[in-house]
């Protein structure tokens, strides 16, 4: 099986965030950066298929010079070897340029299955995958939490709202959006971060993949929320806020 | 022209964010002067368009077909774009459910358009109409809008816009038949079904505390049980607590875990993403602790401490305890 996984790299999760200059992207150059987390999930399900029936996994990035490390991780972790299309403004709303890159980029490749993640941590659009499907003419199923391949077809487990699953058959190739906690993340041996460094990662530019086209969405700013809702907050001494706290949910709220 | 409202439904029963998209949609088609389509599909449409008719619109659409009795992604996208295109629809909003997700962003790149998805807010600036979304899971806004030719896509986070702004009326109910065949539809869905029976019963808790990542390592947990203990509270957890096994997926609360609205909710190291606020923002008194003062968790907490959890919970318990 020929599996080829989309994974991005996302500012760290605890990243102190900071508006940049242009309004309109954060202050990136001093943050560290991370797997988007269900990409994460994504690429262990992948490597789990092959251990189940042979093939490949070929990690599949869109970023800056600087995702090279987290590809680097991924083939360390297993992945076979790596696609990154080196671009530093995939800009900020439109999620069909960067998925036409990826679709351009595969068209070589002939995957049998495309994982993703269900959404990324930074931009949040919740449709790169679904999109790449689309442009790549398979079908796809979204929020997937398990892959079961019989053949030529598959049986996948959708999470649906409120506590509910349902199994879907498809046919080979697809594309899968899947979802974070569905196994558990192994991580890379001394081995695995060894081999990593002779596996090849193929630097593609986006003019190579016929360059960016017209974003359909534009980013005009981005800033911090205003806080609408009057939180009483405390802050400074552990002991004090606690005990104001205390004070307000008994005699205030009268919660306690 | 004019703005369509596709909603949803499942065996008759209308989603309640298709309220929400429809009172929406009378916002934008009164400020650019169009008039407002709804439509529904699948399996029990007619029934749940009932719903939506009694709503001030144009028209409310019943899109029928047997390939559409239950839900694929391939019809519902071929259907919904033959609508579109039949009423030449400047603006189409989607609520923003797990199905939209999996099919509207195909439909939009199928007409070579983008899906502004996951949207909170809207504004205007001359003609344009500018979305807001969330980046960064919910501590930074952005503004976002469409360029180039019509249709323009959006869908709708819930509890964004509010269902009770909703003129009411009563439109007329018409069946659309979109051309799909067997052939186009590639997957093939089986029944629902849910995992265990719940052994714990949120819902009936008066005081809930939940633990986020910030907790980091399950050697820590003991802290929150004593907290909990102190408070005569059940324990609950964000999504990643469970993921990891930390504690079981029943205790679980947000968009794919259950929905509470105890007397008091108390989130310890949780930062408050939509997912995990659409399952317990009804509860009465929201605290929050956290040692982020941005975290979206606080937008809405009617009390919060801003501080490190493993010096604040055992300051919390010691006071409680007196
Ligand atoms: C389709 C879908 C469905 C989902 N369903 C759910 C769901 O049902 N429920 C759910 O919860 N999530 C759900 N999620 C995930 C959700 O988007 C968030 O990723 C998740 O809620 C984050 O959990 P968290 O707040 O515990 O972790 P994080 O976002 O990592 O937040 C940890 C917080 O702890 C704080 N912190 C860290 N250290 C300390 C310290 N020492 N003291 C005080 N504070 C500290 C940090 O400031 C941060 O705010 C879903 C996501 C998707 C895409
Ligand atoms: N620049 C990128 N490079 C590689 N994969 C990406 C990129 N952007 C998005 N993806 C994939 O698409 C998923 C959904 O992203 P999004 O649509 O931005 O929420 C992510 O989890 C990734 O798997």
């Amino acid at each position: 099986m020929k599996i080829v996984v989309a994974i991005k790299q996302v500012p760290a999760r605890d990243s102190l965030l900071r508006v940049d200059s242009s309004g309109k992207w954060i202050q990136d150059a001093d943050l560290s950066y991370e797997i988007n987390e269900p990409d994460a999930y994504a690429l262990e399900a992948g490597l789990q298929l092959k251990e189940q029936y042979g093939g490949e996994v070929i990690v599949l990035c869109a970023g800056p010079a600087r995702a090279a490390q987290t590809i680097r991780e991924a083939l360390a972790k297993g992945a076979d070897r790596a696609l990154h299309i080196e671009e530093d403004n995939l800009g900020g709303a439109d999620p069909l340029v960067p998925a036409r890159l990826m679709a351009a980029a595969l068209k070589q490749e002939a995957p049998d299955l495309v994982l993703t993640g269900l959404q990324s941590d930074d931009l949040g659009m919740g449709q790169t995958g679904v999109i790449l499907a689309e442009l790549l003419g398979v079908p796809h199923a979204t929020i997937i939490m398990h892959i079961e391949v019989n053949g030529k077809t598959m049986t996948v487990k959708r999470e649906l709202e409120d506590g509910w699953f349902q199994n879907v058959e498809m046919p080979l190739p697809a594309l899968l959006t899947m979802q974070s906690g569905s196994n558990k993340l192994r991580y890379a041996t001394l081995m695995g971060i060894k081999k990593a460094k002779t596996k090849e990662l193929k630097r593609i530019s986006a003019s190579d993949l016929g360059g960016l086209t017209q974003p359909k969405a534009a980013l005009e700013r981005i800033y911090f929320p205003e806080r609408n809702k009057q939180s009483q907050l405390f802050e400074g001494n552990p002991k004090e806020a606690a005990a104001k706290l205390v004070e307000k949910l008994r005699f205030e709220a009268r919660v306690i | 022209m004019s703005i369509l409202v596709v909603g949803e439904q499942r065996d008759g029963t209308l989603n309640k964010m298709s309220l929400e998209t429809v009172a929406a949609a009378q916002q934008f088609g009164a400020e650019l002067s169009l008039p407002v389509h709804a439509a529904l599909f699948g399996k029990g449409a007619e029934q749940a368009a009932a719903e939506l008719a009694a709503s001030k619109l144009d028209k409310v659409h019943v899109i029928e077909h047997e390939l559409l009795d239950v839900y694929t992604p391939d019809a519902a996208a071929l259907a919904v774009r033959q609508l579109v295109e039949k009423l030449g629809a400047r603006l189409v909003l989607f609520p923003h459910t797990y199905q939209v997700r999996d099919y509207a962003p195909k439909l939009a790149t199928a007409m070579d358009r983008v899906l502004v998805s996951d949207v909170i807010a809207h504004k205007r600036e001359g003609d344009t109409t500018i979305f807001v979304r969330q980046l960064f899971q919910g501590k930074v806004n952005a503004d976002v809008h469409c360029t180039g030719e019509p249709p323009f896509f959006a869908s709708l986070q819930a509890g964004s816009f509010r269902a009770d702004t909703r003129e009411p009326g009563s439109a007329p109910v018409e069946k659309f038949t979109p051309s799909i065949e067997a052939s186009q539809v590639r997957s093939k869905p089986l029944e629902l079904f849910r995992e265990s029976t719940r052994a714990v019963d949120l819902g009936a808790a008066d005081i809930i505390v939940s633990v986020g990542r910030g907790i980091k390592d399950p050697e820590n947990l003991p802290m929150i049980e004593q907290l909990a203990e102190a408070l005569h509270a059940e324990i609950a957890a964000s999504r990643p607590i469970c993921d990891n096994g930390w504690l079981p997926m029943e205790r679980q609360v947000g968009s794919s875990g259950q929905t509470v609205a105890p007397k008091m909710y108390l989130a310890v190291g949780i930062s408050g993403a939509i997912q995990h606020l659409v399952g317990m923002k009804g509860s009465k008194i929201v605290v929050a602790i956290n040692k982020d003062p941005e975290a979206p968790i606080f937008e809405i907490a009617d009390y919060g401490i801003v501080g490190d959890l493993f010096q604040v919970v055992p300051a919390l318990i010691e006071e409680l305890k007196k």
